[in-house]
């Protein structure tokens, strides 16, 4: 790799082979993007609420890139996935508050953001493993079933608080900011002494900024897509597309398919750990009604209509998601109402009781998940492969339009 | 090893003792019992129905038999997991084609070396040395065998868009890279025209001079007559018959099993 990059030779070749490859070229854009949006955001807006909310959006990008570890990669059908994000979020959230001073163990636990981002990584990729380990032996719809019913109850036994543990509807609050670590500190991180100028904004690297929030998310996305390629490429991505595509051939070359599926369970899982802890510790309040099944139903769309099993695909699908969720759907009532405002229309705006009419922003309002249903079904309908599909994505939908053999599959019931 | 198997050859590699499988009422193989000597081409005939891919079931682990043993190399593997099975080194082939459709030719030959790699998850995870070399081998390896088996120029193709004949060769070779001892092929040549056939079995003896017992089930009496050195007949899950091309061929059960009961 450095060898390549000391070649200015061999370094435009490797930039020319790149420049052709469209993931390349999707992470290059990323990237780019990735780098000048908060002064950008913040300079076209005046405060930094975009860069907080793009940090928000990469919460799901975590969660999108793990659930493609199961989804896409090994292609088990997982519904349940918000469960282990709450895990992660409760893992962070327990031991980084004072909420164990009111359970059973009368002992506040403060432990730093650092270890518990780990911690929590690898107590949820243990739930996934226990999860898998009774219920991977199922295929297809009944695995998706199981999971669904995991996913629903892992947030009511945060909910119903057995023990007085979690808080319960009370959810947990005042969680512990993290602060940087003392190798990394420096004057950038003192708040207001010391800020960089991005426009009209100030930007601290104290992490109460969400300009803080934005660049470890950063960080955690590259690290996260860096690792996960590394998998796809690897003998264990082998063993998960071959699984994926015959679990009882892949079983008679040698692969031990349930070992290989566990691993999947466990991988995304722990994704979704990481981004769970992450989640708990920039809202500062973990509430067992944040990860409910919208959450899981959403993550999957995002990884469907990105593109399965190909990660830039994938982390479009979650940019382009939540992007709709939650900037242009919330903002879509308010902009109609200034739009008919611009055009004319004030007749619509107010609310009229004779005709039960609620006024044009509220009747947007209700309309919004109308609006996204409608997206989704024309995204599917004039891209089914996603956005940015995988090769054998592409493939697979191109031989399902010539010859259908989705429903009768020639090798169904033999061995 | 291929020295220490060549001195070990005509000991049994493969002992069948009682096997009967049931599927509810159904016997579909009933009290089998026959042994595969090291080094030698053996084959398992019998007309449609015969029960010879269920025979091939219980010996990779895909279901376990009802009954009776099945020991390979001198150890038990009834009801091992297939997994397991090939792990101890028995490699097939499907009667039905299974390549990995989505996958490319190259690729279906490397997952085969699946179970011979080291590789841990943290290796895969972090591309260290170690994994990139073992990467680097199993390639190199992959490569071979497509050359080995005459379809190194589709390396890079997916593999269903593999001509029929390409892809029964792939297959082949998938199994061959599981390192096997023993290579169970399930009708390898159905589909073929003669000179596809004889260029298939010409192949199979490669193999077998690589230090590979081969066990085969065919459907054309010809193929099998002139490649094996000895043959079992099943009919209806009975053995009926075994022994040498000639012994067969001439015995009276094995003719009525496949052209009927003169009237």
């Amino acid at each position: 790799m450095i060898a390549t990059l000391r070649d200015p030779k061999r370094l435009r070749a490797k930039l020319r082979q790149w420049s052709r490859d469209p993931n390349m070229v999707v992470y290059g854009v990323l990237f780019v993007a990735a780098v000048i949006f908060p002064p950008l955001a913040s300079f076209a807006t005046g405060t930094s609420t975009l860069t907080g909310l793009a940090a928000d959006a990469g919460v799901w990008v975590l969660l999108a890139i793990g659930l493609n570890v199961v989804v896409g990669f090994a292609g088990l059908l997982d519904l349940g996935y918000a469960a282990f994000f709450a895990i992660g979020a409760y893992t962070y959230a327990l031991l980084a508050s004072a909420q164990l001073r009111s359970s059973p163990l009368h002992q506040a636990v403060h432990l730093p953001f650092w270890v518990l981002l780990f911690l929590a990584m690898f107590v949820a990729a243990s739930a996934g493993a226990i999860l898998g380990a009774p219920t991977l032996r199922l295929r297809g719809d009944y695995l998706a079933i199981v999971t669904l019913g995991f996913g629903e109850i892992v947030p009511r036994v945060f909910r119903n608080d057995p023990g007085h543990w979690t808080g319960g509807i009370n959810a947990i609050g005042g969680i512990d900011q993290p602060t940087i670590p003392v190798c990394l500190d420096g004057p950038w991180s003192q708040g207001d002494d010391f800020k960089l100028q991005f426009g009209a904004v100030n930007c601290s690297f104290s992490l109460s900024d969400p300009t803080a929030y934005y660049v470890l998310m950063v960080i955690l996305i590259i690290a996260c897509v860096i690792l996960v390629t590394n998998l796809q490429i690897s003998r264990l991505g082998r063993a998960w597309a071959a699984v994926r595509e015959d679990e009882v051939a892949a079983a008679a070359m040698g692969v031990n398919t349930r070992n290989i599926k566990l691993l999947a369970f466990g991988i995304g899982a722990a994704f979704s750990g990481f981004g769970g802890a992450y989640y708990g510790a920039k809202l500062s309040l973990v509430s067992p009604d944040n990860f409910d099944f919208t959450v899981s139903i959403t993550v999957l769309v995002m990884v469907v209509l990105g593109g399965m099993g190909n990660i830039p695909g994938v982390i479009l699908g979650a940019l382009a998601v939540y992007f709709l969720e939650f900037k242009f759907l919330t903002d879509l009532p308010r902009n109609a109402a200034a739009l008919a405002n611009q055009v004319g229309l004030q007749g619509l705006l107010a609310p009229n009781a004779a005709t039960s009419w609620p006024g044009l922003e509220d009747f947007v309002g209700r309309l919004n998940f109308l609006v996204l249903g409608l997206i989704l079904v024309l995204m599917m309908l004039l891209r089914p492969q996603g956005i940015l599909p995988s090769r054998v994505r592409a493939q697979e939908l191109k031989a399902e339009g010539a010859a259908d053999d989705t429903v009768f599959d020639a090798r169904a019931g033999q061995t | 090893m291929s020295a220490q198997e060549s001195e070990r050859e005509g000991e049994t590699i493969l002992d069948l003792e009682g096997v009967t499988k049931r599927f509810l009422g159904l016997v579909a193989v009933d009290n089998v019992s026959f042994e595969v000597k090291r080094g030698e081409v053996f084959a398992l005939i019998g007309p449609n129905g015969a029960g010879k891919t269920t025979l091939f079931n219980c010996i990779t682990g895909m279901f376990p038999p009802s009954e009776g043993r099945v020991s390979f190399d001198g150890r038990d593997i009834t009801g091992y997991k297939p997994h397991r099975v090939a792990f101890l080194g028995i490699a097939r082939t499907f009667q039905n084609i299974r390549v990995f459709d989505y996958m490319s030719a190259l690729d279906n030959v490397r997952l085969g070396q699946h179970s011979r790699m080291h590789a841990q998850i943290w290796d895969a995870i972090l591309k260290t040395p170690k994994a990139r070399r073992e990467e680097a081998e199993v390639t190199e390896r992959a490569h071979e065998l497509l050359r080995f088996v005459g379809i190194e120029r589709y390396a890079n193709s997916f593999a269903r868009n593999l001509p029929y004949g390409a892809q029964r060769r792939l297959e082949i070779a998938r199994a061959l890279a599981t390192t096997p001892r023993l290579l169970l092929l399930d009708e390898p040549a159905a589909g073929f025209n003669p000179q596809e056939k004889v260029e298939l079995m010409k192949l199979v003896e490669k193999i077998r001079a690589q230090d590979v017992t081969v066990f085969l089930i065919e459907h054309d009496m010809r193929v099998v007559m002139g490649a094996s050195s000895r043959i079992v007949v099943l009919d209806h899950g009975i053995k009926i018959a075994e022994g040498t091309p000639q012994e067969v061929r001439s015995d009276a059960k094995v003719i009525e099993a496949y052209l009927g009961k003169s009237a």
